[in-house]
């Protein structure tokens, strides 16, 4: 039995590189062996990744994308979502999944580049990494976008109302533009479906394809870790990295832990709270479109409400442009921004261990503002927090734009020649 | 073959020009595909002119019609409201109309072809909820005790007065759109064509 399944072995691995590619990235891919918390929540972005395709391959089979009023006077979107809550066997818990999926995706991704924040996992030679990375979490929003508009409630509608006008204030292009995107005049049952064909196949389509180049990269280059060193400068005889282990199967299996953890916390929401106090499905959605009536109050998902705090606290008109076109660039300014970050830091070492007091002041006046822009942007905003709201948004930008200067006058400590754990 | 290391310039160049021309090529052939997302000739008719017959519209009273899949607002305005707005040129950031939010023949004191009667988009400039009305006047309106009536969206806390104006330092840049209307008779609005016979 052993002798056939190696020669089966065989007669692929001369036709597709199969062992090679298993021993290239998990057997023989040598990680630091230092990883602590911070390393669990990029295979954890994978997981949420394939809940999100399974769960939504069968919510697309019973779900309809059509505006139009069924014979009750419900859109049809908006009932089609209500049957797999309620008909459909089972169908409660695969939605369940899937829109907690949604902010569950935002929490790990958040984490993840944080993580890559305080190691500097954006350094030299890892910035490609970042940068799709970073694209990978511009489409993350954008799918998530698309697919807020899907159950057709009535934030569902607003929501697209709200960011698709938000276009229109583009100087010159910006109405045809929001037009174009929206493809009738009024947010409709055109938006509806083309939102639908961006949320099922083309977002993921890019997604899938960049999440495989930001692994191949990353295994090109080696993990960072996080004392920040370049574990490639001290190998053995047989060219094995001193602190390096082989993925598979020590990291596989810390990786499991997560894995067993993050679904107990996952279950918990799933079963016992899957809305989440208004925060992971908010309540205003429960009411099926009405284009003649906006909801007294309109906020984002908790994952937008940052850089939507952002969008509204810029009230000054600025050259000859008016304040609503210089809150968007500085809306989307504050996700771009990151972008930028492996050519801001100029420190001499790359994890916080070793950067200096400025510098970890920095992150943490940016963590601050970061969460109270987004706790800002759920509440209705009164001239006092908007006052609040600008501040940290001048902060939030002070991080970035002044990083050249204090990170390379702030005192490091010396990077250690070895691993410390 | 020339040698190795030589290159051939007239392959180059050929090669060159092939890449240039299926370059285009793909340009061109995406253009059926981005026009695709273009309002559709349904969509575009569904933006039809709408008729309303306005005689049973009181004095005060407002209201909402669908075209183009918005709200558009009629109001009879009384006397009271009409003489307020004089009192608030100085309160609204475009008092004159002069941001092209309306038609031509719409470009006057009342925003309207007929003073008391008022028509307007009712879709706020900033980005795009719809605006409740607040035509309660004074301290009642919940908004101050100053307030002429007129409307508050509920989105960003934009207000207008009762011709659509803008108030100054308000999230929303300009005043309620007004849409291209004209009077088929005394009591029958057409929304969507112009006095002016324009389309819009």
């Amino acid at each position: 039995m052993k002798a056939k399944m190696t020669a089966l072995l065989g007669w692929v691995d001369a036709r597709f590189p199969l062992t090679s590619t298993w021993k290239e990235h998990l057997a023989e891919y040598y990680a630091p062996k230092n990883f602590n918390f911070w390393y669990f929540f990029g295979s954890l972005a994978i997981l949420v990744l394939g809940l999100q395709i399974i769960t939504g391959i069968f919510l697309t089979m019973h779900y309809k994308p059509d505006a139009s009023l069924n014979a009750s006077g419900v859109p049809v979107a908006f009932a089609s979502v209500e049957y797999i809550m309620r008909d459909v066997p089972w169908g409660w818990l695969i939605r369940y999944v899937h829109s907690i999926g949604a902010s569950a995706f935002f929490l790990v991704i958040y984490l993840h580049m944080f993580r890559g924040l305080l190691y500097g996992s954006y350094r030299k030679p890892r910035e490609l990494i970042w940068l799709f990375g970073m694209v990978i979490y511009l489409l993350m929003m954008a799918e998530a976008f698309f697919g807020y508009l899907l159950p057709w409630g009535q934030m569902s509608f607003w929501g697209a109302q709200v960011i698709v006008n938000m276009f229109s204030a583009i100087p010159l292009i910006g109405p045809e533009f929001s037009l174009w995107l929206r493809g009738d005049f009024v947010v409709s049952d055109a938006t509806l479906n083309r939102f639908f064909s961006f949320h099922v196949i083309l977002v993921p389509l890019l997604l899938l394809g960049l999440v495989a180049a930001h692994i191949v990269a990353l295994h090109e280059v080696g993990s960072n870790n996080p004392d920040g060193i370049e574990i490639k400068k001290k190998k053995d005889a047989n060219g094995i990295p001193l602190d390096g282990i082989p993925f598979h199967p020590y990291y596989t299996v810390k990786d499991i832990l997560g894995v067993v953890v993050f679904l107990m916390v996952f279950s918990i929401i799933i079963f016992f709270m899957p809305e989440f106090g208004g925060y992971f499905l908010e309540y205003n959605n429960f009411f099926p479109a009405d284009p003649l009536a906006t909801p007294p109050h309109i906020a984002p998902l908790w994952y937008f409400t940052p850089y939507y705090s952002m969008l509204r606290a810029v009230t000054v008109n600025f050259f000859w442009i008016d304040a609503k076109f210089w809150g968007i660039v500085a809306m989307g300014g504050g996700v771009m921004i990151f972008l930028f970050l492996p050519w801001l830091d100029r420190s001499p070492v790359k994890s916080i261990r070793y950067k200096g007091p400025i510098f970890k002041t920095a992150v943490a006046i940016f963590v601050a503002c970061f969460f109270i822009l987004g706790y800002l942007g759920m509440l209705v905003p009164t001239p006092m927090r908007t006052l609040v709201a600008q501040i940290c948004t001048v902060l939030y930008f002070g991080f970035f734009i002044l990083m050249p200067i204090y990170s390379q006058i702030d005192k490091c400590k010396p990077e250690p020649e070895r691993l410390t754990g | 073959m020339v040698g190795e290391d030589k290159v051939d310039c007239g392959r180059r160049r050929l090669l060159v020009a092939t890449a240039t021309a299926g370059g285009v090529a793909g340009v061109v052939a995406a253009v059926p595909f981005v026009a695709s997302m273009l309002p559709s000739e349904r969509a575009k008719s569904a933006g039809a002119p709408v008729e309303v017959d306005i005689s049973k519209l009181e004095p005060g009273q407002m209201l909402t019609v669908e075209w183009r899949g918005k709200p558009v607002w009629i109001i009879n305005r009384t006397k009271d409201m009409l003489d307020a707005l004089k009192k608030l040129d100085g309160r609204v950031s475009d008092p004159q109309s002069d941001k092209k939010m309306q038609p031509e023949y719409c470009k006057n004191e009342t925003r309207s072809i007929k003073p008391e009667i008022f028509v307007a988009v009712g879709i706020c400039t900033h980005l795009g909820c719809s605006p409740t009305e607040k035509f309660k006047t004074g301290a009642d309106s919940g908004i101050d005790a100053d307030w002429q009536g007129g409307f508050l969206c509920p989105c960003h806390g934009t207000t207008f007065d009762l011709a659509g104006r803008v108030y100054k330092s308000m999230p929303a840049p300009d005043n309620l759109e007004i849409p291209a209307h004209k009077y088929l008779s005394d009591t029958k609005l057409v929304i969507g064509i112009g006095q002016d016979g324009k389309e819009a």
